[in-house]
């Protein structure tokens, strides 16, 4: 949308809890009508910039845009036409589906009739179940739900799908691919990254604190150069002399961790039988070999050299 | 298979354009939720309206009026006029007589079975063995007193009649269930507010309700009108229960009756919210409630008079909310009390309510 004004910017964001840095000089900017993803492992400050950007945190310093207004500003009149799910909120178990839906619509001036956004994340046969006899996967709807009231121009997402098992994680896709048609501007941070593959248009890799790539995830792959990945993992006691596959042709870059060599190369079929070669020469025996096209995890492993998710 | 269904059922993605609907109040939602919680916690509501019944119940029971005692007292049997003696106390009714040995009467005296023993030195000198101290020997000597120089041929001077009478008002029924009421208040307001708050904190319901255009003080302003709603079912429950099971009197003005409930309702429920203000854990809420609410269960004159206490602390147990509504509830009820005599205890308790709204709400902790 040419001329409008960035959905949200953020600029030079800081913020510290005590001694431990959560923000830490982070910058970007969210588009009118995109779906924009803040992906990054546990503890890397998603959510306390979610929550800054959602004005219910103070940064130390840095400034903050959202819809071309900041906090400082008719915090009501923002609140408005925002739409945010926090990460942790439990809401009251006695209560019912529609009654809690009924008290969050009843905060905003302007939005859809209840029945329609219970029926939009499918929980009509909930309606009058009460919050407490729901799944996590409903429970999360409802949380979504809960920030549709006010028909919101921008929404935060604030890792929805977390601790959800995979069916009910692929019905919240679902929903927010229909939010996202829907045109309006949404903010999700994950530490999924197929999560962040399928569904945002622009994806920032946030890792202690700063972002450190913004693009997106088909740009940020198409940036490591490799058009497929093979994970080699060699036998029990094998030493893996560093270095190992420095001169072997179509290997654009390698990293060992524990057992498991992860290589990226130009051509799959062409770089396989020149590691096997490698292996021999160096008398390795291998107990698997597996090859993918790449991932954002796999970004996220060359820009840090560690894991989205830790084990 | 159902979820190939609903899916098929939904809108197409685009087709989400959402009608505007209508939203009601968000303070009248606010205060539904506030009821439908309470009344969907049955253990609340246990110890909101059927606690208090039991406990006036049981109180009602031990501490009922009941006919004069029968005092028991001993006979020196060993003493030469023994005979005579208990020949001229069988006839009184409301004397019960036993026969001792020495042995038998100091034990007995010792451990109360009697209330006084009777020693007939000879016909003409009677001693009496008795602690001054037990208002049951008193009595004793008096009665017996009574019934031994009667027998003799004592006369009375003036002409006496007795007119019995149970005053209500006086009994201890009547003390304890004003009491009562005002602890139900106390209660009720300050565990209903705080811990509903905390607990919406511990969850981070507070958090997600901030990040909505909510007015914060409908959030709390419906805490208030919930605890309005309940305190009349409170009291309209407790003191019909009082009236119709013991008679206990309503002398006052029911309007005055009204405004103290009222007034007590509001300072516990603004109580309530001052624990509340800063409290992050149940656990924490519930030793700040436990600080606030021991001393005044004990010395505000709930199961007896704060005239108990020394002088020297009656300011600060006068000072306290629970003692100010404790007064004017059982000063309406038992002795009628108008609103120039009610002044002081709703100035006390209307200067709590202002002062610990007022630092709830500069101090509350919305996230």
């Amino acid at each position: 949308m040419p001329g409008a004004p960035p959905a949200l910017e953020v600029h030079a964001l800081r913020k510290s809890f005590g001694t431990v840095v959560a923000v830490d000089g982070l910058d970007l900017e969210v588009h009118t009508g995109e779906c924009f993803g803040l992906l990054g492992p546990n503890g890397a400050g998603k959510t306390t910039t979610i929550e800054i950007c959602e004005g219910l945190q103070e940064p130390d310093s840095g400034d903050v845009i959202v819809l071309g207004q900041r906090w400082t500003v008719d915090e009501r009149a923002l609140r408005e036409r925002l739409g945010v799910q926090l990460q942790e909120t439990q809401f009251s178990e006695k209560v019912t589906v529609e009654e809690t839906v009924t008290l969050f619509r009843s905060f905003f001036q302007r939005g859809p009739a209840v029945g329609e956004i219970i029926h939009l994340v499918q929980l009509d046969e909930k309606r009058g179940a009460r919050v407490g006899t729901l799944s996590g996967g409903q429970k999360q709807r409802l949380s979504v739900a809960c920030a549709l009231v006010g028909d919101p121009e921008l929404l935060f997402l604030d890792e929805p799908t977390t601790g959800l098992d995979p069916q009910s994680r692929r019905q919240l896709w679902d929903l927010m691919e229909q939010l996202r048609a829907s045109g309006r501007s949404i903010v999700l941070t994950t530490h999924y990254m197929e999560e962040a593959e399928r569904l945002c248009d622009r994806v920032a890799i946030v890792d202690h604190g700063k972002v450190i790539a913004i693009d997106t995830p088909r740009a940020l792959i198409r940036s490591l150069g490799a058009e497929q990945v093979v994970e080699v993992e060699l036998a029990e006691g094998a030493a893996a002399p560093a270095g190992l596959f420095a001169a072997t042709p179509g290997v654009l870059e390698a990293r060992i961790d524990g057992p498991v060599w992860t290589l990226q190369v130009l051509a799959a079929h062409q770089a396989v039988p020149a590691v096997l070669r490698t292996l021999e020469a160096a008398r390795l025996s291998l107990t698997e070999l597996r090859t993918h096209t790449p991932t954002l995890e796999d970004v996220f492993v060359s820009l840090t050299g560690r894991h989205l998710r830790e084990q | 298979m159902s979820e190939t269904v609903a899916r098929n059922q939904r809108p197409a993605p685009a087709a989400w354009n959402p009608r505007l609907g209508g939203a009601s109040s968000p303070l009248i939602q606010l205060t539904l939720i506030r009821f439908r919680e309470f009344l969907r916690e049955p253990e609340a509501v246990f110890w909101t309206f059927i606690f208090p019944l039991l406990l006036a119940s049981g109180l009602g029971l031990a501490f009922r009026s009941r006919p004069a005692d029968v005092a028991k007292v001993g006979v020196l049997s060993s003493a030469p006029a023994a005979e005579m003696i208990r020949t001229a106390l069988a006839g009184d009714s409301t004397l019960r007589v036993v026969s001792l040995d020495d042995t038998a009467a100091v034990t007995a005296l010792r451990i109360g079975t009697v209330a006084l023993v009777v020693v007939a030195l000879d016909a003409q000198r009677v001693e009496y063995r008795f602690d001054r101290a037990r208002t049951e020997a008193r009595t004793a000597r008096l009665l017996v007193d009574e019934a031994l120089q009667r027998a003799r041929g004592r006369r009375d001077a003036v002409a006496i009649t007795n007119s019995l009478i149970s005053e209500r008002g006086s009994r201890y029924i009547d003390f304890v269930l004003p009491g009562l009421l005002a602890m139900n208040l106390m209660g009720s307001g300050m565990w209903g507010i705080g811990f509903s708050i905390v607990d919406a904190r511990r969850k981070k319901l507070l958090k997600r309700f901030v990040a909505t255009p909510m007015r914060r003080y409908h959030y709390l302003a419906s805490f208030l009108l919930m605890r309005l709603g309940l305190m009349v079912i409170e009291v309209t429950v407790i003191s019909l229960f009082g009236h119709f099971a013991f008679g206990v009197p309503m002398r006052g003005s029911l309007l005055a009756f009204g405004v103290a409930c009222l007034l007590g309702a509001l300072v516990f429920g603004s109580l309530g919210l001052l624990v509340a203000s800063r409290a992050k854990t149940i656990e924490a809420a519930s030793g700040l409630m436990n600080l606030l609410m021991l001393p005044m269960w004990v010395a505000s004159g709930v199961f007896f008079s704060a005239a108990n206490f020394p002088d020297a602390v009656q300011p600060i147990i006068q000072a306290l909310p629970l003692t100010a509504v404790v007064d004017s509830v059982r000063g309406i009820m038992i002795q009628g009390l108008g609103w120039a005599a009610l002044a002081p205890e709703f100035a006390i308790v209307t200067t709590w309510l202002v002062l610990s709204f007022g630092i709830a709400l500069r101090f509350f902790r919305w996230r």
